[in-house]
């Protein structure tokens, strides 16, 4: 039990560790603020055409809501927004380590390489809800003046963080493969480009098996406000099996040299 | 003066540590048959090492001759291709993180995140090698006050200069109190002050734990350890204790220019 509690411990002082070199760069804060820039400014402009629309949109029999006219567009940007931004933040993750010499930090400490693969995961994952909760807070702003959806912006926000996770879970596989932080920031966009490519293709497919293979295929449904099963074991399973190549890749290192 | 006092009570109590007889005094360090390739290439070939509490080992032997890749086998850095280790009687290969908890390791390049503090990095050495938490701050002090860190505990790393940044490597290797302490070349880049400074605190170390250094400074060796090993192209070609050597009245540098230059111009000693 006790040793369960330190293993517990030693996984988060490593994403303490890893918040605390994150927040002391610049990146994270120009990160964040372009983020929250770029995402305003699109809740503005559906808002803008929201407002525009409402005297047609009363007229029809069932009009879309003010949640869905704003959420579901919202978080379809922030979606490639993510996309976009993962790889500046997963490259240096352990690729940055090696450069600096500092994995042998690590590797030297009383600790496994699971500890330090999920604490650097935790560690961006607690950056990246900051982010989606500063996403989450401008439909909530509506609240102000109407009322909102809940489900459907639980929904989303819920597809996003799955979405994140293996965003930065495959990040952090291939900066444990590089031995350079731009390899690992290039190689990274390229996979997410690629998987986002396969979702274009499986949009004129719709029952291709790309479909099954796309990330964004699956944020769709939690995009739409539905959480599927199929949607969640895909997510759980993208992030599984990434964190364990990265910690076994990890462990190679060590018989590799 | 207290520090000169302090010197010299720990290489006495060095010295007898060796003199005396050594079965009451634990084996910290053994490997066995430690051997290791890089491909088709043997780096370390049979590496057998043995060493007790209050022993100080220095490590010799030319550029290349495989002294780095014994450090980081002993530190779980690296997976010896055939042999074992054993830490305070811990297996290395069946109990790492237990073996580990007991070795503090200072590698060549000191690893120093340049973003943090003096402090804020101390402090995650202190937490990753598991010391409690109520006692971290006693800790810090203690190996900020003996690696000579006072006023540098808000200070970014980064911006710290070389023998600063060597004095935070040797702090985060010891930070835990540990049993066996691993330098690799500790005393490189640092100017003759602090040079004289790290072999006290080698020394000072030494006297209660186990300390395997490497260093490509004969009179270093001469000056702070109580043994020698000398390797060539991956093998041990010279072991004896610096009491020996001193009672044969041989010089460590012939010893080394014999042992480690090759066999077709052999030097007569």
């Amino acid at each position: 039990m006790q040793n369960v509690q330190s293993v517990h411990d030693l996984m988060l002082t490593i994403a303490r560790k890893e918040l605390k070199i994150l927040f002391s760069s610049p990146l994270a804060w120009i990160t964040l603020a372009l983020v929250q820039c770029l995402l305003t400014w699109v809740f503005l402009t559906h808002l803008n055409i929201f407002l525009q629309a409402q005297p047609q949109l009363i007229k029809i029999a069932n009009p879309p809501g003010l949640s869905e006219m704003i959420i579901v567009p919202l978080f379809a940007m922030a979606a490639v927004v993510l996309l976009m931004i993962t790889p500046l933040l997963t490259a240096g993750l352990i690729a940055e380590e090696r450069r600096n010499h500092t994995l042998t930090f690590l590797v030297s400490a009383p600790i496994s390489v699971v500890d330090i693969v999920l604490g650097k995961f935790l560690g961006l994952m607690i950056f990246f809800s900051t982010v989606i909760a500063l996403a989450v807070a401008l439909p909530v702003s509506l609240l102000a003046g109407g009322s909102l959806d809940f489900g459907l912006l639980l929904g989303n926000a819920i597809g996003l963080f799955l979405l994140s996770a293996c965003f930065v879970s495959l990040g952090l596989y291939i900066s444990a493969m590089s031995a350079q932080p731009a390899t690992a920031g290039a190689g990274t966009i390229g996979i997410l480009l690629g998987l986002w490519l396969i979702d274009d293709m499986a949009d004129e497919d719709k029952f291709g098996i790309t479909r099954h293979f796309s990330l964004l295929a699956h944020y769709e449904g939690f995009n739409r406000g539905m959480i599927d099963t199929f949607d969640l074991a895909y997510f759980a399973l993208f992030v599984l099996l990434f964190l364990t190549l990265s910690a076994w890749r990890l462990d190679k290192e060590r018989i590799s040299g | 003066m207290t520090e000169q006092i302090a010197q010299t009570v720990s290489a006495a109590a060095a010295a007898t540590a060796v003199a005396t007889v050594p079965e009451a005094v634990p084996t910290t360090v053994s490997a066995r048959g430690l051997c290791r390739y890089f491909g088709a290439r043997a780096v370390v070939r049979d590496i057998n090492l043995e060493l007790r509490r209050g022993e100080i080992l220095g490590l010799l032997g030319p550029n290349g001759a495989g002294k780095t890749t014994i450090m980081r086998m002993l530190t779980d850095n690296l997976a010896p291709s055939a042999g074992t280790v054993e830490i305070c009687g811990i297996d290395m290969l069946d109990q790492p993180r237990k073996a580990k908890a007991h070795i503090g390791y200072l590698p060549e390049i000191p690893p120093l995140y340049r973003e943090l503090t003096v402090s804020e990095y101390l402090t995650l050495a202190a937490r990753l090698h598991g010391v409690e938490k109520r006692k971290i701050n006693a800790a810090m002090d203690e190996v900020m006050q003996r690696c000579r860190l006072d006023n540098t505990s808000d200070r970014l790393i980064g911006l710290l200069s070389k023998g600063y940044q060597q004095r935070v490597g040797i702090a985060q290797a010891i930070i835990h109190d540990p049993d066996v302490i691993i330098f690799d070349e500790p005393t490189v880049g640092l100017d003759p002050n602090q040079i004289r400074d790290t072999r006290a605190l080698i020394r000072e170390l030494g006297a209660r734990r186990s300390v395997i250094l490497s260093t490509h400074i004969l009179s270093e060796v001469e000056a702070v350890c109580t043994g020698v090993q000398i390797l060539h192209e991956g093998r041990l070609v010279f072991a004896e204790s610096i009491s020996g050597l001193k009672q044969k009245g041989a010089s460590l540098e012939e010893i080394f220019v014999r042992y480690t230059m090759n066999a077709e111009c052999p030097v007569s000693p």
